[in-house]
């Protein structure tokens, strides 16, 4: 192993962009409600050029869908970069430890712990949530499978132990505020290696969080990627206000209101916001979540001046 | 305290509908402080389930009889004598209860009037919360005396999720989130770096999932 | 006072049982053709501060109402369980009301809110078993309201008359049991 690759822990190519200083670039593809994989092929065909990483959702807002592990051999089979989405919402440590071995087995490198939405929201609330383990217990896991070779439980991992780069999600508007940069630390300290946040509308609100995340040194421990959604309309925006966790501000809507080409203008708003969070120091990348609008993902991109994607090893 | 709520009326009355004689069975703890099972709620449904049967011109009798506690056999023995010629025991005891007297009275026919919800406490008259999870590994030590396991919707020992706003739970605006209380709790008593550190993985083993669990002490085994 | 009441309940059964009311026409056969007028049996349970104190007011000046008013004084509306007001009509009272002081002005404070509260819940149940809670009714007011109490013994009668016997008056019970009596004989005969 030459000395570059010692630093690298995993074959992922985001962790490869990260440990070599690019700022990096993630996005989304949602699965679909069916076992139709074209889509995912599709998606994972356009976005594999202008990403660094694609985030493949699992179950989100407690709905059924193809799974993420599925979705990201379709992603990884269309020459993607696959990034496993995992709740604690649906499945105990005993599936979950199965589901990374499996996935490790099948070239996937990269893993989100998550907490997942409650099932009240979603097509089948009246399931039996399992939350055995939280998303920093998860982290804790997942990290102690790749770098102590060891199960949760304390056996040895023998042979071939799943070797993911661990993220984690983090909501830089949730309450309480203040406390969150603390859960971050805690996060790191479990060894989230990488970060996406919630999408951010408020700009303010995340440079404030950026300089408590500084301040506590959590910027020199782990990659954190600003998450950003373009919208398409106000609609759009007056929706999202109303989602748990989330913060618009009603300049931008107005702005959105106002505008001829709605989504010109939230492409415009989107590429602004890159520009602007690449300015944060700490800031190591973004992540676009387009959920249904995967297309327009190219041209945001592009228009950041962020193509084209660097060439690493 | 057990808290439970009583079945709709018409849910009762189905399941009484096969037998003549119920006797409506009380308990004098739990279902007695949260008004759904003491000695005045049977009384009420006796006489409620009485005139519907008289309504539907059935005939039959429903008696009543309230006992100190029925998760004792002790005094579920004191039912004999009003059970001689019931044929249907109507109980209005939490689970617990219920299934006492079904194992006390193998030859009569028991059935639940309540639905029996969760171990909580009187928030205001006529208001009743759950608050302990039955983990069997009590961690409220570490979380100023808020219980994680059941005051959040997700059990998540290290928390609060991304979903809290304002003091509410993702879930629905009515519950609180445990973890803002916990943190305001710990603020307060100036124990923050409680919450710095990372609880493992909780072993389950003496929850639920370690199946049906059980209690000994051997000094109390006076036979 | 030192004139002695009976229990509540066991006033409740006896009100409603017999009575000077208890007129020949009360026979709870209202549709059938050729029988009497249905003379309804309403037990009304009324607080010593203010209704029943109305009542002895409406006495006083000669207010006529239907003799179909059975009173049963209690110290205070808060005093009815909802035990009692069932049981009345599970003895036969085809309408039941509780009249309590006006609301704030409750001698025990509170007692006619809670009382207030538990007809609201045995309205519901009666329409959940079939009886039906516009037989239940809640009233309030004061020591001098005796016309007020006048005016609701004569609107609740005039309510109970509209909705008709209680399905489950001894006398409904018997005489439909009879019929069906009949019926059964009658199919034997055609068989």
């Amino acid at each position: 192993m030459s000395a570059a690759e010692g630093k690298y822990k995993t074959g992922s190519r985001l962790e490869r962009v990260l440990r070599d200083g690019h700022f990096a670039v993630t996005c989304e593809i949602g699965p679909p409600q069916s076992s139709k994989s074209e889509k995912i092929r599709e998606h994972a065909g356009v976005l594999k050029d202008v990403s660094d990483g694609q985030n493949l959702t699992d179950n989100q807002t407690a709905i059924v869908r193809l799974c993420s592990l599925a979705a990201a051999v379709h992603v990884k089979a269309a020459g993607g970069e696959p990034i496993m989405q995992m709740t604690a919402r649906d499945r105990n440590r005993i599936a979950i430890q199965a589901d990374i071995l499996g996935a490790a087995s099948l070239g996937i490198h990269n893993l989100v712990c998550l907490g997942g939405d409650h099932q009240t929201f979603g097509n089948h609330p009246g399931a039996r949530n399992v939350h055995d383990i939280d998303s920093i217990q998860m982290i804790q896991m997942v990290r102690a499978m790749r770098d102590e070779r060891k199960f949760q439980c304390g056996d040895e991992i023998k042979t071939d132990e799943p070797r993911m780069f661990v993220g984690a999600a983090e909501n830089p508007f949730g309450d309480p505020f203040e406390f969150r940069v603390r859960r971050l630390a805690k996060k790191v300290a479990a060894g989230a290696e990488f970060i996406q946040t919630q999408c951010i509308f408020d700009l303010k609100r995340f440079e404030e969080f950026m300089k408590m995340v500084r301040d506590a040194g959590l910027d020199e421990k782990v990659y954190i990627l600003a998450g950003l959604t373009p919208a398409k309309s106000d609609k759009a925006l007056k929706y999202m206000q109303t989602v748990p966790g989330m913060k618009v501000p009603d300049e931008l809507i107005k702005r959105m209101a106002g505008a001829e080409d709605k989504k010109a203008e939230g492409v415009k708003i989107t590429v602004e916001m890159i520009q602007a969070v690449r300015e944060i120091k700490g800031v190591a990348g973004v992540h676009v979540m387009a959920i249904a609008w995967e297309s327009i993902v190219p041209e945001i991109v592009e228009k950041a001046g962020l193509l084209p994607r660097p060439r690493v090893g | 305290m057990i808290v439970a709520e009583p079945k709709p009326i018409a849910e009762v009355a189905g399941l009484i509908k096969a037998a003549k004689h119920v006797l409506v069975v009380g308990c004098g703890e739990c279902v007695t402080v949260c008004q759904a099972g003491g000695e005045k709620e049977v009384e009420i449904l006796a006489s409620a389930l009485r005139i519907l049967w008289k309504i539907e011109g059935k005939d039959g009798t429903i008696g009543t009889q309230t006992i100190v506690r029925q998760c004792e056999p002790e005094y579920v023995a004191e039912l004999a004598k009003k059970l001689k010629g019931a044929d249907c025991v109507l109980s209005l005891g939490c689970g617990v209860g219920v299934q006492f007297i079904a194992e006390a009275y193998l030859d009569k026919w028991v059935v639940p009037g309540l639905n029996t919800k969760f171990a909580g406490g009187t928030v205001k008259a006529g208001i009743w919360e759950e608050r302990c999870g039955f983990c069997g590994d009590c961690v409220l030590h570490l979380t100023g005396g808020i219980c994680p396991i059941i005051r959040c919707s997700k059990s998540i020992l290290n928390g609060p999720c991304g979903g809290s706003q304002e003091g509410h739970c993702e879930v629905n605006k009515e519950i609180s989130c445990a973890w803002q209380l916990i943190y305001d709790r710990l603020k307060g008593l100036g124990k923050l770096d409680l919450l710095d550190v990372i609880q493992p993985a909780k072993n389950w083993q003496t929850s639920r999932d370690g199946g049906p669990r059980k209690f000994v002490k051997e000094e109390a085994m006076i036979e | 006072m030192t004139t002695q009441k009976p229990e509540t309940a066991k006033a409740a059964e006896v009100a409603v049982g017999g009575g000077a009311a208890n007129a020949a026409g009360a026979t709870g056969l209202a549709n059938v053709a050729g029988a009497p007028e249905f003379m309804p049996k309403i037990v009304a349970f009324c607080c010593y501060y203010c209704a029943y104190s109305a009542a002895d007011l409406a006495g006083s000046l000669r207010l006529q109402y239907p003799p179909t008013i059975r009173v049963i004084e209690v110290p205070c509306s808060g005093k009815v369980d909802p035990v009692i007001l069932l049981r009345a009509f599970e003895e036969g009272a085809d309408g039941v009301y509780v009249a309590g002081c006006m609301e704030g002005d409750c001698h025990f404070l509170k007692g006619n809110f809670r009382a207030k509260k538990r007809v609201q819940a045995v309205k519901k149940i009666l329409d959940q078993i079939g009886l039906g809670g516009q037989r239940l009714e809640m009233f309030n007011l004061s020591a001098a309201m005796g016309t007020r109490f006048a005016e609701i013994a004569t609107d609740m009668t005039r309510r109970i008359e509209e909705l008709g016997p209680s399905p489950i008056r001894p006398e409904a019970l018997a005489a439909r049991k009879a019929a069906a009596g009949a019926k059964e004989q009658g199919e034997v005969k055609t068989r």
